[in-house]
């Protein structure tokens, strides 16, 4: 290792810092605690975490450094550290998933991607903050407050998974976990100019990720380079037995496909429903730049049409909140977090009405009526009956599309990061950051978000998704890194080496 | 004419276990409404005979083998429990003053 690098722990990726670690040039305990100390510089403005585990994460560095020089073989990712989304329980640590209800739960159990985490030698940072229970996309409906984008401080870091996205960009972390239920992973991952995956449904399991919509939600990667996503995406997957909904079949091996990074022969779609209206000018050229970039590497573009993808903001706009409504009655003030107005006479109901006012944020509040309303007797056929047969014409638009092609692509988001404060309060508008992501997590298939320049009018990154058909995870990963590849000639840099120094 | 009244979002409200403030109902039946107006949109798409979709997944009747593990122990359960009355999550009263 050059002794650059030594002075520069945190701009590395995972991998250099994983083969560092493995061939004895760096201690994971030192790459650990520059990322506390980036951390302990930076965190008061970003703030993208919640809780840091300085105690915790040391002590799992320590114990991969003991074993390394005890000669025990290591995984591909021992020593790394990493930022995990605080939606998954960890065992002993403060898992508040954005919300009051939840403030100071220490779950007495880790969920099953933790436990993958741990087995893989990975140090585990904190917690990174979130919309309360996953629910936004700018991070500002957290009950902690929002996080910044680290290329703009006064502007969102998407969401929900905005700390986890902002950790990574900041260069607090080179790995965090994301979830997705509607473009968490994606959208943040675009505005940072960062990486995000959303694994194909199944494909990482549930267990332990505290539920929003049981029937959308799917935790990933997100990190700087398409490798280190591979990497990552590799460690936490796999089949559950303790998730019913995961996928009993091997995964497709993503890191071989970032290795192969190879577009040529390949059938790209560009899906004429995400773009124009509603589309910035400098989000939509820079994704026509890079969609030139594939056809100049050997892949052949076609545009297809997804008709039903109009709908899909709708659908997912009946179908998440019935299915939220249903996963939130569980946080009822008895058996653990908050309980407000226990004063020996209210009722159980009546404290169980005030401790989730109390509790619960505004955006919460919304979304659990709106299920309730969809759900209501009279109006189920035409709402969550009506978004479930649009959810199988969306399904059907993707089986259409990848007949045609191996791969669609888009933009991630409809814009770059926006200010804080300018959507917080309309709920359609923000709403409508997710129109390109959706679609994916209805069909239940995989994409990818990776970072494609910087939009001409406000220098904000621009993100450009890549979606393949179920269990074809490794198509994502090999357009990601041939383009990664290619765009990284071109500038001679990755785009994140161009945020401002914070 | 709108999707939802405030009368409607204080039923939903108490279906929902939400003990919501007077000021908050206007400011929700109001949001609400546009939400619900917007993604009523989903009405347009003719559907009728287009099978409902609950889940990407076709996995069915999904098995695994019935053999015992360790629970949490009752001290873990309890651990964040918000009150505990002879190691057992203590609630308020379930019954109305008529009905005891």
């Amino acid at each position: 290792m050059s002794s650059a690098m030594e002075s520069d722990l945190i701009h590395q990726s995972a991998a250099t810092l994983a083969q560092a670690i493995a061939e004895g040039e760096v201690s994971s305990r030192e790459v650990t605690q520059a990322h506390l100390d980036r951390i302990a510089a930076v965190d008061d403005r970003v703030h993208a975490f919640l809780y840091v585990d300085t105690e915790g994460a040391l002590a799992a560095a320590e114990a991969v450094d003991s074993r390394r020089a005890a000669g025990e073989e290591l995984g591909p990712l021992a020593g790394v550290p990493l930022a995990l989304k605080d939606v998954l329980a960890m065992k002993g640590v403060p898992t508040t998933c954005g919300s009051r209800i939840l403030e100071g739960w220490r779950p007495p159990y880790d969920a099953t991607v933790v436990e993958r985490l741990r087995a893989a030698d990975v140090v585990i940072l904190g917690k990174t903050n979130m919309d309360e229970f996953a629910m936004g996309s700018s991070t500002e409906h957290s009950a902690y407050g929002p996080t910044h984008n680290p290329w703009d401080l006064d502007r969102i870091p998407g969401g929900s998974g905005g700390g986890s996205a902002a950790a990574v960009a900041a260069f607090e972390a080179p790995l965090a976990i994301g979830t997705d239920t509607g473009g968490s992973i994606r959208q943040p991952a675009a505005v940072t100019g960062t990486v995000g995956v959303k694994p194909t449904y199944g494909g990482v399991s549930r267990f332990g990720l505290v539920a929003l919509a049981s029937s959308l939600d799917q935790a990933g990667p997100c990190t700087r380079t398409v490798m280190d996503a591979a990497l990552l995406h590799a460690a936490i997957g796999g089949h559950d037995p303790r998730d019913s909904t995961s996928i009993p079949d091997a995964m497709p091996d993503v890191v071989a496909a970032a290795q192969q990074a190879d577009v040529r022969g390949m059938r790209i779609g560009l899906v004429r429903e995400l773009s124009g209206e509603g589309y910035q000018a400098g989000v939509e050229q820079r994704f026509r730049e890079a969609v030139h970039v594939l056809e100049h590497l050997g892949a052949e573009v076609v545009e297809v049409s997804c008709p039903i993808f109009d709908y899909a903001l709708g659908a997912y706009y009946l179908i998440l909140p019935s299915e939220c409504s249903s996963n939130l009655a569980r946080f009822d003030g008895m058996r653990y977090g908050l309980r407000v107005g226990d004063d020996g006479e209210r009722s159980v109901e009546e404290v169980m009405s005030l401790t989730r006012e109390a509790g619960f944020g505004a955006e919460v509040k919304r979304r659990i009526m709106l299920g309730t309303y969809a759900l209501s007797s009279g109006y189920y056929d035409a709402y969550y009956g009506q978004a479930q047969k649009v959810r199988t014409l969306i399904q059907r638009d993707f089986d259409a599309a990848f007949a045609q092609c191996d791969v669609l692509v888009s933009p991630t988001a409809p814009t770059t990061a926006f200010k804080l404060g300018e959507k917080v309060d309309d709920p359609l508008a923000m709403y409508l950051n997710d129109v390109a992501t959706i679609p994916v997590n209805l069909a239940g298939n995989c994409a990818m978000s990776l970072p494609v320049g910087l939009a001409p009018e406000d220098s904000l990154p621009v993100g450009l998704q890549i979606m393949a058909p179920a269990m074809a995870d490794d198509r994502l990963y090999r357009v990601g890194s041939a383009l990664e590849g290619a765009l990284q000639d071109r500038w001679g840099h990755l785009l994140i080496e161009e945020a401002p120094a914070l | 004419m709108s999707a939802i009244t405030r009368g409607e979002v204080a039923h939903l409200a108490r279906l929902a276990r939400l003990a919501l403030e007077e000021s908050e109902l206007d400011h929700y039946a109001e949001q609400l409404d546009v939400i619900l107006t917007s993604v009523a949109r989903v009405s347009e798409v003719a559907a009728d005979d287009i099978p409902p979709t609950s889940h990407p997944l076709p996995l069915v009747n999904v098995m695994r083998e019935d053999v015992a593990r360790p629970g949490l122990t009752r001290e873990a359960a309890l651990a964040a429990a918000p009150a505990v009355e002879d190691d057992r999550f203590r609630v308020p009263r379930i019954l109305d003053g008529d009905d005891e």
